[in-house]
């Protein structure tokens, strides 16, 4: 049933990507965007990472929506049609979907227990996450305490990628900045 | 204009809601789903909601940009600093043993400050980011 | 019924691979730059997709301990992927910031026409 659900979602997934790859309206190319961050977030619902479909549907579906939709006015809505053949990026699509495909025929198959990815440290977290920290949601434990330092980084990425966005665009203080230097020369 | 009363209406209903969901994702986040991560959006994306609907110098007057700026750095220096209170006992970087007289309570103690720390400085950088933006199409 | 079998123990790495390669399609065939980045995107939530799916054990729960419970799925790929999201919307901003600049130097964001000015001020 849960291969069913999985499956289901999936397709609809598709036909998503399909709109927002042909579409050449920006606007309904984000909202569909919003849509499918939606869908993404029922797939891992169904695959039992709801701390990941909570961060899906919250920063996919609300904060990129928003963000985009603030770029698109102030830029234009309609994308121009484009000046080359699509063929050779088709190819070179196809190719590597071809590989990659080829690719999955040696991997488990869905939903088995006994993998190299389950069997080894995600199990041990299991096991010990209780008498290690006392934190029944493993997803923190693991977040905060067994791999600290991990998100020790990713914050710093965040605080990176803030200063980079103020560093853009903001220009208040420092354009009024520059103009006193200049008129102190003058 | 008659849609808009609503709107304005319905946001002032739910931001209440918003912010404590934010709340209740943060420190609930041990034993539900939840964490910083997710809680920093939230409540990010309530301040934009607001933002949105009653203008952006209304939100700078709610939350001013230099509160925001601050919030960027404060959250990873908070973060860093737990990690660096350890070293001062002796022990590993992150070691969260020494916050507290027992291993499971430091392990909570722990927890929860970085927690806290990943709330500030995701909440910050979504709303700074939307700052800028919104700053931005405004002056043209 | 084979045939099947190997769909279902597939789909979710196919789906994945369709996702990263649409998304790989639209970088590169597009010129708009706000197309782009959705396609960027899209390619980042299939590498989401990638890690979630193996982590899953049918008839499994989420990781959150109770009693009683004895299959949890396995939560190593959710932690990675859960910071990779908020990092992933972080670096998205970057991008719309840097196209918030380009049009505001060049008046357009299409890829083509950039180039054309380029041509004009050498």
């Amino acid at each position: 049933m849960e291969a069913v659900i999985n499956m289901v979602l999936l397709t609809l997934l598709v036909v998503v990507t399909l709109g927002v790859v042909r579409l050449r309206n920006l606007f309904a190319v984000v909202i569909l965007g919003s849509i499918y961050s939606f869908l993404m977030a029922s797939v891992f619902i169904v695959l039992d990472a709801v701390d990941v479909a909570m961060t899906e549907a919250s920063v996919g579906a609300g904060i990129s929506t928003v963000l985009m939709l603030t770029v698109l006015s102030m830029t234009r809505v309609e994308e121009a049609k484009p000046a080359h053949s699509p063929l050779l990026p088709l190819f070179v699509a196809s190719a590597t979907a071809a590989i990659l495909i080829y690719g999955t025929w040696d991997l488990p198959g869905f939903g088995l227990a006994q993998t190299p990815v389950n069997t080894h440290v995600g199990a041990a977290y299991l096991e010990r996450s209780i008498a290690d920290t006392g934190v029944p949601n493993v997803v923190t434990s693991v977040l905060a305490s067994y791999r600290g330092f991990d998100t020790l980084g990713e914050t710093a990425v965040v605080f990176t990628a803030g200063i980079g966005v103020l560093l853009l665009l903001r220009r208040g203080r420092s354009r009024a900045r520059l103009k006193k230097r200049q008129e102190e020369r003058t | 204009m008659k849609l808009d009363v609503v709107l304005r209406i319905v946001t002032k209903l739910m931001l209440p809601f918003m912010l404590v969901f934010a709340a209740y994702v943060q420190f609930h986040g041990d034993y539900g789903p939840g964490g910083g991560f997710q809680a920093g959006v939230i409540a990010g994306a309530a301040l934009i909601l607001y933002a949105i609907m009653f203008g952006l110098e209304q939100s700078m007057r709610v939350v001013p940009t230099w509160v925001v700026e601050k919030m960027i750095p404060a959250g990873v220096l908070l973060y860093a600093g737990v990690g660096a209170v350890s070293f001062f006992y002796g022990e590993n970087f992150l070691d969260y043993d020494v916050l507290g007289h027992d291993h499971v309570h430091a392990q909570e103690l722990g927890i929860f400050l970085v927690e806290l720390g990943v709330f500030i400085t995701v909440a910050g950088t979504m709303i700074a980011i939307f700052y800028g933006f919104a700053g931005r199409g405004r002056e043209e | 019924m084979e045939l099947a079998q190997t769909i279902i123990a597939h789909y979710n790495h196919w789906i994945t691979i369709f996702l990263m390669v649409a998304g790989l399609y639209v970088v590169v065939a597009r010129g708009n730059m706000v197309k782009k980045l959705v396609g960027l995107s899209l390619f980042q939530t299939s590498v989401y997709l990638l890690y979630i799916s193996p982590g899953k054990i049918i008839g499994g729960t989420p990781p959150i301990l109770d009693q009683g419970i004895e299959v949890y799925s396995n939560p190593l790929p959710h932690v990675l992927i859960l910071t990779a999201i908020v990092v992933g919307v972080a670096t998205l901003s970057l991008g719309l910031g840097l196209v918030v600049r380009i049009n505001e130097v060049y008046g357009t964001i299409e890829e083509d026409e950039i180039f054309e000015q380029g041509d004009d001020d050498e």
